[in-house]
C-alpha cells in the first residue's frame, strides 16, 4: 500500500529532497504544492533572469514531464494555509483539504522587510522569485533610477541584473562593507570599489527610514536625513525562515522549523527541509547544505533511517559584478588562538584571507581569485592538520601532485551545485560516453552549465580522468586584454560595458591596439545593438569613413546592388559618377558589383550622395551580398526563384556587421552558377525544396559549404539561413570567417543551436537579430550626417607656409 | 641641422578627435596630427615603409598603426618598431596648444629641409619624390 507524501514547497530544496526521495523503492504516491505558478526552477540564476542573460524557462530545473514521469500531483498557485497534525490534513488557500501520511514542509523563506514607512507604495519590490523578477524588469530600463535596500548577497545580485538593464543604481547598506557575512571589511572594500568603477553608488551605514512618494515610491529618506532619488526601489534586506506552517503543526519551532541529524521534527510523521529548517542552531540559505540535507531526509522518510547530517561549513562562491569571490568557515580573527594570513593586491583586485587556528583552518575569504577555493574547502571538511604545509597556505608550493585536490574529493561530493552533479556522476559520464572535453561533458551530465563556478573542478577532473582530454584551447584575443573571445563576450554581456575605453580600463592594460580594438568594437556593436558608446578611434579607417582603403591612400566605393541586379538607370547614374570624379579604375568584381577605384576621401559625401544608393559595405567585416543566378525568370533550367530569395535574404540582414565579411550566394538549380556552395551562407535551389548549406569558401581556402537543412518552402529557407546569420555573429570569434567556425564547432551542434533548436532558441535569435536590423543603418547616410567635422573633409592649415 | 624654426598655427583642437589623427599638407610637407587627450604629437605623414596614410591609423597608447600593413610607429620618436633592415623613420614635429589651437614646429623654408630626425632620414612622401630613398622596403 503507498503511503501519501504531500510536499509543501515547490522550491529548490523541496523538489531536490523528492528527487532523493525517488531513488529508494517506491513508497509513496507525492502531491507537491507550490504557492508560485512555476515549475521548479534554479532561484540562484534569477540574477541572471534581471541581468537578461537567461530567459525564463532557460532556468526551469525539473519541467512539467518530469513530475508526470515520476507520477507526482503537482498543484501549482496554492498556498497551504494550515496543517491538522491530528487530522493529518493540510488545508489550501483554494478551500481543498489534502489529506497525508507524511508530510514534508520545504517552504523556504521569505524576505526580511526592515522597519520602514512606505513599503506598501507602488514601485516598491522585494527580490525573491521569478514573479518579483518580472515586475522589476518591468520597471528597469536605462536611465531608471533604482535604490536596492540591502548590499549582502541578494542586494548585490538585484544591483547588478539592475545595472546590465541600464539603470541608475544606488545600494543603500546598512553595516560599514558590503556582504558582511560573507566578506571581511577589507574584502568588501575591494568589493565596493569594483561596483563603484562600474558605476553603482555604494552608501554604507545608511539606515534607511522611509520609502518616500505619494502613493508611488519617488525615494528614499535615510536616518540620517539625506534622501535619494528612486523610481523605484528594491527590498533585499535578507530573508527569515518561512516556519509558520510549523507552528501551525504545533512542531518545535525556533527561527526555522527544529530537525536533528536525521531530518526529523518532533512530529515522526512531518519533515522539514531547506531554509525553512533550522539544525543546530542554525538556518541555511545556501544550496549545498540544502540538498545535503534532502538525502538524510529520504533516507529517514523512506526507512533507511541512518545516515545523518551534521551540519554544513557554509562556503559560497559566486560571481558579484564580474568579481569572483569566496567565502567559507568563521572568518573572524576574533577568537582567540586565532592567526589571520593575509594576501593582497589592490592593482589586481586581489585579496586572500585565510583564518588559523589550533593548526587547522576556520576560514577563508577569497575575492578576484578563486582558483583555490577547492584546497581550502576540503580543508576545511576534513580539519587537515596544515602544519606541514604552512608555509604554502597562500600559494601552493612547487611541484605539487595537480591531482592531489580531485583526489581528495569524495566520490558523492557534489561538483555542480546548479544541477546536483556528483564527482561519481562525471567519472562514470567519462568512462561509460568517452567523455574527453568540458563541452562533451556538459552536453552529457549539465555539469557547469549553471553558474559555472565549477568549471574549474570540472576541467581538473576530467584532466585526472578522462583517457584523452583535451584541454580547450583558449587563446585570449591580445596581450591588451588577457580573456579568450568567448569570456569577453560573457563579460560584455554581464557588464553592460558600453565602450571600448571602458572595457580595456577594466578588463585590460587601459590602453588597446589595432587587433583588440576593432574586435571589441564588434562586440559591443553586436551585443547592445547600438545602444553603446561607437568610439571611432577604435576603428579601422575603412571603418571610420566607409570606404575601403587602397595602397596609394585612396579609397574604392562600391554601391549596393542587391542580388547583382541592376538597371539601365541605375548604370547611367554609375557612370555619370566616374566620369564626374575622374575615378581611375571601373571593375566588376567577383561579387556582381561596381567597384569605383581611386577616389579621395573628401570626395567620398559627394559620390555617395550621386550615386543615391545605399553603402555595398564591400569595406568592412559585414554582409557583402548575395550573390545570385537568373533563377526561374529566363533559365530554362531554374527550379526556383533564386534572384528573388537572394535580393529577399540581402535586404533582411543588409547593414549588419558580422565577426568577419560574410558573402552570400543563392542559386535556382543544382548547377551552382552563381557559386552558392562555396558562400558563407548558400541558398541552392532544387526541384520542390531549397537546401541552405553553409561554411563555404572560396579564398584563400576552398570549402565545400555544409548542408544545414533542407526545406521546402522559400520563406523557411530565409529563416534557415537567418537564424546561423545571427548564431554566426553572436558565437563566433572576431575575424572568424564562417568556414573556420563551422570547423571548430562542429555542423551538428549548430543545427542543433539553430535549426533544431528549442523555439524559445529560435525566438531569442530571431529576436535579438530583429534588434539588431531595427537600428542598423546604411552607413553612407554619413555623407550628410558626418559623426566628426573632420570625418571626411582635409584640414587646411590656418597659416600658409612657403614650401 | 639649421637653428631655424618657426610655429605654424595648424586648426582648431576640436578638428582632431581623441585618439585619431588627421593629416594636413603645410610647408610642402604631409605631416600628421595626433590627439592623445593630454598632448598632440606629429610626425611625418607617411609610414617608410610602403608610404601608407599614418594619419588614418589606429593610435595605440603613442603609438600609430599605419593602415596599409599595420607598422607601428612611435609618435614620440618618429621611428618604427620593428625596422628590420635599416632603422626606418619619420620627422616628428613640436607642437602646442595656443588658445584652442594647435600649432606646429616646422624648420624655416630656407632652412634644413629635413625635420629634427638626427638618426634617421625623414621622406616627404609623396610630395618630395625626389628625396633621397633609405626605405627599407
Amino acid at each position: 500500500m503507498m503511503q501519501k507524501l504531500v510536499v509543501v514547497g515547490n522550491g529548490m530544496a523541496g523538489v531536490a529532497c523528492v528527487e532523493q526521495i525517488l531513488k529508494h523503492a517506491p513508497k509513496f504516491e507525492i502531491t507537491i504544492f507550490g504557492d508560485e505558478t512555476h515549475v521548479n526552477y534554479n532561484r540562484i540564476l534569477l540574477s541572471s533572469v534581471l541581468a537578461g542573460e537567461k530567459a525564463a524557462d532557460e532556468i526551469v530545473l525539473n519541467g512539467l514531464e518530469w513530475y508526470q514521469k515520476h507520477g507526482i500531483e503537482l498543484r501549482l498557485g496554492v498556498r497551504i494555509l494550515d496543517v491538522d497534525s491530528e487530522r493529518k490534513t493540510v488545508t489550501g488557500d483554494d478551500g481543498s483539504v489534502t489529506p497525508f501520511d507524511k508530510l514534508l514542509v520545504a517552504t523556504g523563506s521569505t524576505p526580511l522587510i526592515p522597519p520602514m514607512e512606505g513599503v506598501k507604495k507602488e514601485g516598491v519590490f522585494v527580490f525573491r522569485n521569478l514573479d518579483d523578477t518580472r515586475c522589476l524588469l518591468d520597471y528597469a530600463g536605462p536611465g531608471k533610477k533604482a535604490v536596492v535596500i540591502g548590499g549582502g548577497l541578494l542586494g548585490l545580485e538585484a544591483a547588478r541584473g539592475l545595472q546590465v538593464q541600464g539603470c541608475d543604481v544606488t545600494v543603500v547598506h546598512l553595516m560599514d562593507a558590503l556582504m558582511e557575512r560573507q566578506l571581511d571589511f577589507t574584502g568588501g572594500s575591494y568589493l565596493k570599489a569594483k561596483m563603484e568603477c562600474l558605476g553603482v553608488k555604494v552608501l554604507l551605514e545608511r539606515n534607511t527610514a522611509a520609502i518616500l512618494g505619494n502613493g508611488r515610491a519617488t525615494g528614499v529618506a535615510l536616518k540620517n536625513g539625506e534622501t535619494v532619488e528612486a523610481d523605484f526601489v528594491v527590498i533585499a534586506a535578507g530573508i527569515r525562515p518561512n516556519a509558520e506552517l510549523g507552528r501551525k503543526a504545533g512542531l518545535h519551532v525556533n527561527r526555522g522549523i527544529v530537525v536533528n541529524d536525521y531530518m526529523e521534527t518532533s512530529n515522526p510523521g512531518i519533515f522539514a527541509v531547506g531554509e525553512c529548517v533550522e539544525h543546530n542552531g542554525i538556518c541555511y540559505g545556501l544550496l549545498a547544505p540544502l540538498l545535503e540535507q534532502g538525502k538524510v531526509l529520504a533516507a529517514t522518510i523512506t526507512g533507511n533511517r541512518g545516515p545523518v547530517y551534521g551540519g554544513t561549513v557554509q562556503a559560497a562562491k559566486l560571481k558579484i559584478m564580474g568579481v569572483d569571490v569566496f567565502s567559507a568557515g568563521n572568518f573572524s580573527e576574533k577568537a582567540p588562538g586565532t592567526d589571520a594570513i593575509r594576501y593582497e593586491d589592490p592593482a589586481l583586485g586581489t585579496y586572500k584571507k585565510l583564518t588559523v587556528c589550533d593548526g587547522k583552518l576556520a576560514g577563508v575569504i577569497l575575492v578576484g581569485d578563486t582558483s583555490d577555493s577547492h584546497r581550502y574547502t576540503e580543508w576545511l571538511r576534513a580539519q587537515t592538520d596544515l602544519t606541514a604545509v604552512r608555509r604554502q597556505l597562500l600559494f601552493p608550493g612547487p611541484g605539487d601532485d595537480a591531482g592531489l585536490d580531485v583526489a581528495e574529493m569524495a566520490d558523492s561530493k557534489v561538483v555542480c551545485g546548479c544541477n546536483g552533479v556528483t564527482k561519481a556522476t562525471i567519472i562514470q559520464a567519462v568512462h561509460e560516453k568517452g567523455i574527453n572535453t568540458l563541452a562533451q561533458l556538459k552536453d552529457c551530465t549539465r555539469a557547469s552549465t549553471g553558474c559555472g563556478s565549477c568549471t574549474e573542478v570540472c576541467q581538473q577532473l576530467l584532466k585526472a580522468v578522462a583517457p584523452e582530454f583535451q584541454e580547450e584551447v583558449k587563446k585570449s584575443l591580445c596581450k591588451c586584454i588577457p580573456f579568450p573571445e568567448d569570456k569577453l563576450r560573457e563579460i560584455l554581456r554581464s557588464q553592460r560595458l558600453r565602450s571600448v575605453q571602458e572595457v580595456l580600463e577594466i578588463y585590460g592594460n587601459g590602453v588597446g591596439c589595432e587587433v583588440c580594438k576593432p574586435a571589441l568594437s564588434y562586440m559591443l556593436d553586436m551585443l547592445w545593438c547600438g545602444d553603446h558608446d561607437e568610439d571611432r578611434s577604435a576603428r579601422f579607417i575603412n571603418d571610420r569613413v566607409h570606404a575601403n582603403i587602397q595602397k596609394d591612400g585612396t579609397f574604392s566605393v562600391v554601391p549596393r546592388i542587391r542580388g547583382g541586379v541592376t538597371s539601365a538607370k541605375e548604370l547611367r547614374r554609375i557612370a555619370d559618377v566616374a566620369e564626374k570624379y575622374n575615378v581611375r579604375m571601373v571593375k566588376i568584381t567577383g561579387s556582381q558589383r561596381i567597384d569605383l577605384l581611386g577616389v579621395k576621401k573628401a570626395d567620398l559625401p559627394s559620390i555617395w550622395a550621386d550615386l543615391g544608393m545605399p553603402s555595398g559595405q564591400a569595406y568592412t567585416k559585414g554582409v557583402r551580398m548575395v550573390k545570385t543566378c537568373v533563377g526561374t525568370d529566363f533559365c530554362r533550367f531554374g527550379v526556383q526563384d533564386s534572384t528573388k530569395a537572394g535580393i529577399d535574404l540581402e535586404r533582411r540582414l543588409e547593414n549588419l556587421y558580422t565577426p568577419h565579411k560574410l558573402k552570400m550566394g543563392a542559386v535556382g538549380c543544382p548547377r551552382n552558377c552563381a557559386e552558392a556552395t562555396v558562400k558563407d551562407i548558400g541558398l541552392v535551389g532544387q526541384e520542390g525544396t531549397w537546401q541552405v548549406v553553409v561554411g563555404g569558401a572560396a579564398g584563400k581556402k576552398v570549402r565545400k559549404a555544409d548542408l544545414l537543412i533542407t526545406v521546402e518552402s522559400t520563406e523557411e529557407t530565409l529563416q534557415a539561413a537567418t537564424l546561423f546569420f545571427q548564431y554566426y555573429r553572436e558565437n563566433a570569434n572576431y575575424l572568424e570567417r564562417t568556414y573556420d567556425f563551422v570547423e571548430r564547432v562542429g555542423i551538428e551542434k549548430i543545427r542543433r543551436d539553430t535549426v533544431y533548436a528549442p523555439l524559445a532558441v529560435q525566438q531569442g535569435l530571431r529576436e535579438r537579430l530583429r534588434k539588431s536590423k531595427r537600428i542598423a543603418r546604411d552607413a553612407w547616410l554619413e555623407g550628410d550626417a558626418p559623426r566628426h567635422p573632420t570625418q571626411f573633409v582635409q584640414i587646411e592649415p590656418l597659416e600658409k607656409v612657403p614650401a | 641641422m639649421s637653428g631655424n624654426k618657426q610655429w605654424v598655427r595648424i586648426t582648431p583642437v576640436q578638428n582632431i578627435p581623441l585618439r585619431e589623427g588627421r593629416s594636413v599638407s603645410v610647408g610642402g610637407r604631409e605631416i600628421a596630427i595626433f590627439n592623445l587627450g593630454n598632448q598632440f604629437l606629429a610626425i611625418g605623414g607617411r609610414c617608410p615603409h610602403k608610404g601608407g596614410p599614418l594619419a588614418e591609423g589606429i593610435v595605440t597608447g603613442a603609438t600609430v598603426v599605419c593602415p596599409l600593413h599595420a607598422w607601428k610607429i612611435n609618435l614620440e620618436t618618429g621611428c618604427a618598431a620593428k625596422a628590420d633592415v635599416n632603422p626606418a623613420c619619420v620627422a616628428t614635429y613640436q607642437t602646442r596648444v595656443e588658445s584652442g589651437i594647435v600649432l606646429i614646429e616646422l624648420p624655416e623654408p630656407s632652412g634644413a629641409e629635413q625635420g629634427n630626425s638626427f638618426l634617421c632620414g625623414e621622406q616627404n612622401w609623396p610630395a618630395s619624390s625626389d628625396s633621397p630613398s633609405n626605405s627599407p622596403a
